[in-house]
């Protein structure tokens, strides 16, 4: 017996629908069902923060949440983040501050972060790292990451809307 | 790391969602926010046959402040606790608590009456309860019935609650204005699960201690009252010297699990400093000093 059932929601802005069996994680449902592959894969309970998207503007592990349970929501997922072939400048400063080594964690702490920069648009390096505490990165040791929230704030407030680095896709 | 199969219910009310946890019987879980549940059953430590979801149930998704207590449904997040204006002014004491439950993304989907259900011995929110005196309403098919906090939790992740039971709202008294409160625990990240944690409550009548409450997380197999520790402190000025004789009184005859985080003595010797902590600030608190 598999139990179905039938979801409609947004992703990144587009409505979607889709018949999810009960079971389906809502990061496989991102990754496999829809192809969105930023939403990583990492501790699958809820710890490391690597699978954080965005439900409804809140971060949430989508690692320990079901599919079905997003049905009439809005998710972000880090694809939605650039925008006209052009990095979000939260995206531009972890890249110019080299905010990310193997990039695992990088998804989840772009959203985080974002969603700190839409409630604080002006935190302190504390409130930074407060925010952050949530997404483990084992390569960084954190200051990098901190510095390029830090400076992306600064840059969204003098109304970077992401004209700076090209994706690398459309660089080569 | 995929849960096992299970069927899933999206009940619209309370009494539908107490039939179909009635008609599954002990295939049946409440699901809320699904922080502990859902690990669980990555795992595989649980394997539920029916999962009833009572995050649609609207009637159950609300924070009221009404008869000198603060009403908590069963579908109301941590984080919407956490900034409602009536539960910081009601119950201070929880909101201070709810810093310290896990990150804010779990805080976004974890619900106050889930953690309570979940009855993790280490967990902050019941050990608010207890301090509170809160009381839990579970309703099963045929009716419902109030618990209180002091009858609820049984053991580690065990409870009072029947089989086809849900609890669907958690009710806290409200302290007088003048209260003191603090939640103070020390763990070896912020947001991992407290080595120990203390909550206490203190009115002060003039100078001396007239009110005062004393719970803990963390050192035993449920949250623990320390009913003794509250006695010594009743019609005493909280001196430092009172407060850490008291402190020793809560925590003197704890004998907390040893595990990779700590031995139980330490455990005993972190939770004895926490509520000496906890007890100073709440009497700062108290004297209209700290808010």
């Amino acid at each position: 017996m598999t139990d179905r059932h039938r979801i409609a929601l947004t992703v990144n802005g587009r409505p979607c629908e889709a018949e999810v069996e009960s079971r389906r994680l809502l990061v496989d449902f991102l990754r496999e069902d829809l192809g969105l592959k930023g939403a990583h894969i990492g501790c699958e309970h809820g710890v490391c923060g690597t699978c954080t998207v965005l439900m409804n503007g809140e971060s949430i592990r989508s690692c320990i949440t079901l599919a079905v349970q997003a049905n009439g929501s809005s998710i972000l997922t880090v694809e939605g983040l650039a925008g006209d072939g052009r990095l979000h400048p939260l995206q531009e400063a972890f890249w110019d501050h080299q905010a990310l080594q193997c990039g695992y964690c990088t998804p989840g702490m772009l959203l985080r972060a974002h969603e700190l920069l839409q409630e604080n648009p002006r935190p302190t390096a504390a409130q930074v790292r407060a925010a952050i505490a949530s997404n483990l990165c084992r390569c960084t040791g954190y200051q990098f990451i901190v510095e390029a929230v830090l400076d992306a704030a600064r840059r969204l407030e003098a109304g970077a809307t992401g004209q700076g680095h090209e994706p690398a896709a459309s660089r080569t | 790391m995929k849960p096992p199969p299970f069927v899933y219910h999206a009940p619209g009310t309370v009494a539908e969602a107490a039939t179909l946890l009635h008609e599954a019987g002990e295939e049946g879980r409440v699901l809320a926010g699904g922080q502990s549940l859902i690990p669980l059953m990555n795992f595989r430590l649980a394997r539920p046959g029916h999962l009833v979801d009572i995050t649609s149930v609207r009637e159950l998704d609300y924070i009221r402040a009404e008869d000198g207590r603060l009403r908590i449904g069963a579908a109301a997040r941590q984080a919407a606790v956490e900034r409602d204006p009536a539960a910081a002014e009601r119950a201070p004491l929880l909101v201070e608590a709810l810093g310290f439950v896990g990150h804010e993304p779990i805080r976004h989907r974890g619900t106050v009456v889930g953690s309570l259900a979940h009855a993790d011995p280490a967990a902050e929110i019941p050990a608010v309860a207890l301090a509170m005196e809160a009381e839990l309403t579970a309703v099963h098919a045929q009716g419902e019935r109030r618990i209180a906090a002091s009858e609820f939790f049984t053991g580690p992740f065990s409870t009072g609650l029947e089989t086809g039971e849900l609890l669907t709202e958690v009710s806290f008294p409200v302290w007088p204005p003048g209260t003191g409160h603090a939640f103070v625990e020390f763990a070896r990240r912020h947001g991992d699960f407290a080595v120990a944690g203390a909550a206490v409550l203190l009115h002060l009548d003039g100078e001396v201690v007239d009110r005062v409450a004393i719970a803990l997380c963390g050192v035993a197999g449920t949250p623990v009252r320390a009913t003794e520790a509250e006695r010594r402190l009743l019609g005493e000025r909280p001196t430092p010297a009172v407060m850490a004789e008291a402190a020793e009184v809560a925590t003197s005859r704890l004998s907390p699990a040893s595990d990779v985080h700590g031995s139980s003595d330490y455990r005993r010797q972190v939770a004895r400093a926490y509520v000496r902590r906890a007890l100073a600030l709440a009497a700062e608190r108290a004297r209209g000093g700290t808010r």
